[in-house]
């Protein structure tokens, strides 16, 4: 009997809908201006290349235009707000996102070449729910931090990456309000345009102006941002490289800053697991965005004698990946968000192979056009290998072996990064063991990837400093 | 002698949970939604398992398998009637030479609560009477009871009696209450030469879902994995619509391949599905929905 081959039918999310102006100025005062730089500079569409908007490029003039206009909104409106008013803002931000949930997945997908899957299911409702719940914060603060007398800090300046870029701007934007502060923010050059969307929906939602002021721009807006003398607290998601450069710049001011960089999880499966569920969860844990994600579990360890079922089985899931247009409903894997992010995960593709790894990656077509890259694992790694070693921040999986619990231990925590690691046992007792032992922020049992407004994320090490999400995420913007 | 199945295979159920609605986002559309409800329609084991069943019920029953719907060109046809073994003969005279199967169940279905040579003799009875597929339904209680090996023996010698006709093992998951016990009472079911895994016999709530489902066919490939041999899966009670249909093709094709995606490897259990589909490739021919007066109901 013949095979019955199963190809899904193109399912394109319609996009149509979604209204991209041609050009974008910077929103500031509550209005968009033209940059007083008179630059602009062209976002695409990393699936197709084509060009989608223009955005202006914010020059040291606007960033003190948009920290002034911060300043005045703190001083005359927001601080003097009551907490219960400003909770109704924050609030009503959240319901539109919801009610324009659809527009900025798709834009999100557009823009940022995640697929639609992702940005429909988690990008957008996430970065909704994280207003919802910082909006029930707002007139609690006395309550969460007692007897400390929560103070606001005044203006913000806050940088977020290319990865989540809607979600990170509401992870950024949400508490900071909540705690009573003024906003600059800055969305990553590459995917500027939700960021203008929910600049629009500020706008539409009237907060007061000057409250969220959201500029645009490449590393010397952001660079001018975080040297403004008048900035009195400093949040970056991103590169711990840029990391370092923020902190040695600061140095010697009395900025307040949180860093949230670079990492390399472990992603740990012992003889005891639910073998099925975890390599569920290790797919999911590394493909997740394109493994465009700082938390993404991208060093899996393996107790030996499972190793070679575990392996045989992600290889055969990874067979059953879809990898293509981010607009279809189907798409697993999406594009990679830029060419220089591309061309830096097929460096490390080729470092791997001249390192001798085996190299795994499924059997599957690539778009002609777009920037694509197959998920790809590395076998038989050791600790020593620079990609094991090094953040890839793509699609990208290396795979170890480990024999006892505190060799495991050992390995996961010898790396210059401690932002997650995941574990995967039937045993209770052994999570908790791991989760006082394993030096990261955040440490997942028997799941991977789970985000929730109420929970804290952040670092160790070099993967940075400070807490988003949950009361600890309030901390960052107030003086206790 | 059995295996030992002291040590299993450990299952999360949040995890099977998770996966499934993966599964469930996949959006089949246009020619993927027509082969896969003109597969589903081929798997489907047409059933009545009623106290009330008469010989007029099953011929009834065995004319809409062999015509499904007269009107739409190129349906195929069910995969097998289902029926209790006192029904298998009118079934297999009604059914001729065609190629749908006559499935029985057998076992004192659907407890299962009898002894062993009440089971083999309706087993035997069934096949003798032209049953080329039974459906037998395990002892629950000795499984709880941690009495493996009992289930395991009585499976084997079940099939033993099926000679040729190949054999269903029904796990009543409903009553086995947990996705580790799912995934051990198929490992146990197929250790001992089961041809097809069943979820249900229908009687119970709940029937067929899919995540019980999803630990079946994980089971399934893990033996096939090991072994290279492979096993049927049939979930059964409770798939009533086309699009549940989809989803539970989705699960299969994703989870054990092309291989499988044929009625000698995978069916529904179902009475009402059929119409469901036929309304929908129906409505695929003609444009538009239309009265369920249209479509036939035996």
């Amino acid at each position: 009997m013949s095979k019955f081959e199963w190809k899904y039918a193109a399912a394109p999310e319609a996009s149509n809908h979604a209204k991209i102006d041609a050009r974008y100025g910077l929103f500031i005062n509550g209005k968009f201006v033209n940059p007083l730089s008179k630059k602009y500079y062209s976002t695409h569409n990393p699936a197709t290349g084509q060009k989608l908007s223009e955005i202006a490029e914010a020059g040291e003039k606007d960033v003190n235009s948009a920290v002034a206009a911060a300043r005045q909104a703190y001083e005359k409106v927001w601080k003097k707000m009551p907490a219960k008013e400003r909770a109704k803002y924050i609030f009503r931000i959240a319901r539109v996102i919801q009610e324009r949930s659809r527009e900025l997945a798709v834009i999100e997908s557009m823009n940022g070449g995640k697929p639609i899957r992702e940005s429909r299911d988690f990008d957008v409702p996430t970065a909704a729910n994280h207003f919802f719940y910082y909006a029930g914060w707002a007139d609690k603060l006395d309550y969460a931090f007692p007897n400390k007398k929560p103070k606001s800090l005044g203006v913000a300046a806050q940088i977020i990456p290319w990865n989540f870029p809607l979600l990170m701007a509401a992870w950024k934007i949400a508490p900071a309000l909540a705690t009573g502060n003024t906003v600059v923010l800055k969305p990553a050059e590459t995917t500027p345009l939700t960021a203008l969307k929910l600049a629009e929906i500020i706008r539409d939602c009237d907060l007061p102006p000057g409250v969220v002021n959201i500029i645009t721009g490449f590393g010397n807006t952001g660079a001018a941002m975080v040297n403004h003398p008048d900035v009195n607290k400093i949040a970056f998601t991103g590169s711990t490289d840029v990391g370092k450069i923020i902190q040695k710049s600061i140095a010697g001011t009395d900025k307040k800053l949180t860093l949230e960089l670079g990492g390399k999880a472990a992603n740990i499966i012992f003889d005891d697991a639910p073998i099925n569920q975890a390599v569920e969860g290790v797919i999911n844990g590394i493909f997740f965005n394109q493994g465009h994600v700082c938390c993404a579990g991208s060093r899996l360890f393996v107790q030996e004698n499972i190793a070679e079922e575990v392996i045989q089985k992600l290889k055969a899931r990874m067979q059953t990946l879809i990898v293509g247009d981010p607009l279809d409903k189907n798409t697993d894997i999406g594009a990679i968000n830029s060419r220089e992010q591309l061309d830096k995960i097929n460096y490390y593709l080729k470092v791997g192979k001249e390192e001798g790894l085996e190299i795994y990656q499924p059997n599957c077509k690539l778009p002609a056009n777009g920037f694509y890259c197959k998920p790809t694992l590395f076998i038989g790694a050791a600790q020593s290998n620079r990609v094991v070693q090094e953040e890839i921040f793509g699609p990208v999986l290396t795979i170890q072996t480990f024999r006892t619990i505190e060799e495991v231990i050992e390995k996961a925590n010898n790396i210059p990064y401690g932002l997650s690691a995941g574990v995967w046992t039937d045993k209770g007792s052994k999570i908790f063991n791991l989760t006082t032992k394993l030096r990261a922020g955040v440490v997942w049992a028997n799941t991977y990837n789970k985000f929730d407004p109420s929970s804290p994320f952040g670092g160790y090490k070099e993967s940075g400093f400070g807490r988003e999400g949950g009361l600890h995420g309030l901390m960052p913007y107030l003086n206790l | 002698m059995s295996p030992n199945f002291r040590h299993t295979v450990l299952i999360d159920q949040t995890g099977v949970e998770e996966r499934v609605a993966r599964f469930n986002t996949r959006s089949i559309k246009k020619e993927t939604k027509l082969s896969g409800l003109k597969l589903a329609l081929n798997m489907i084991d047409l059933t009545t398992l009623e106290g009330k069943d008469t010989d007029g019920k099953v011929k009834q029953l065995c004319y809409k398998a062999l015509h499904l719907s007269d009107d739409i060109p190129g349906l195929p046809t069910v995969a097998a009637i289902c029926v209790y073994p006192n029904h298998v003969k009118t079934a297999r005279k009604a059914l001729g030479n065609s190629a749908v199967k006559v499935a029985s169940v057998a076992t004192a279905f659907p407890s299962g609560n009898s002894t062993l040579q009440v089971k083999l003799d309706d087993t035997r009875f069934a096949v003798m009477e032209g049953a080329d597929e039974v459906d037998m339904v395990i002892s629950r209680g000795e499984f709880l009871k941690g009495n493996y090996t009992f289930v395991f023996d009585e499976i084997a010698a079940i099939k033993d009696a099926c000679g040729k006709a190949r054999l269903k093992v029904i796990l009543e998951t409903g009553e086995l209450s947990t996705l580790d016990n799912v995934r051990l009472a198929s490992d146990i079911a197929i250790a001992a030469g089961a041809d097809f895994i069943k979820t249900s016999t229908g009687k119970i709530q709940p029937a067929a879902t899919m995540p019980v489902t999803l630990v079946m066919l994980e089971a399934i490939k893990d033996h096939y994995l090991k072994t290279n041999n492979m096993v049927g899966m049939k979930p059964a009670g409770g798939i009533s619509t086309a699009k549940s249909a989809l989803q539970y093709l989705v699960m299969l094709y994703e989870t054990l391949g092309p291989d499988w995606m044929s009625n000698q490897w995978f069916r529904f259990g179902a009475s009402s599905l059929a119409n469901d589909i036929i309304l929908q490739l129906g409505k695929e021919q003609r444009g538009v929905y239309y009265s369920k007066d249209y479509i036939s109901i035996d």
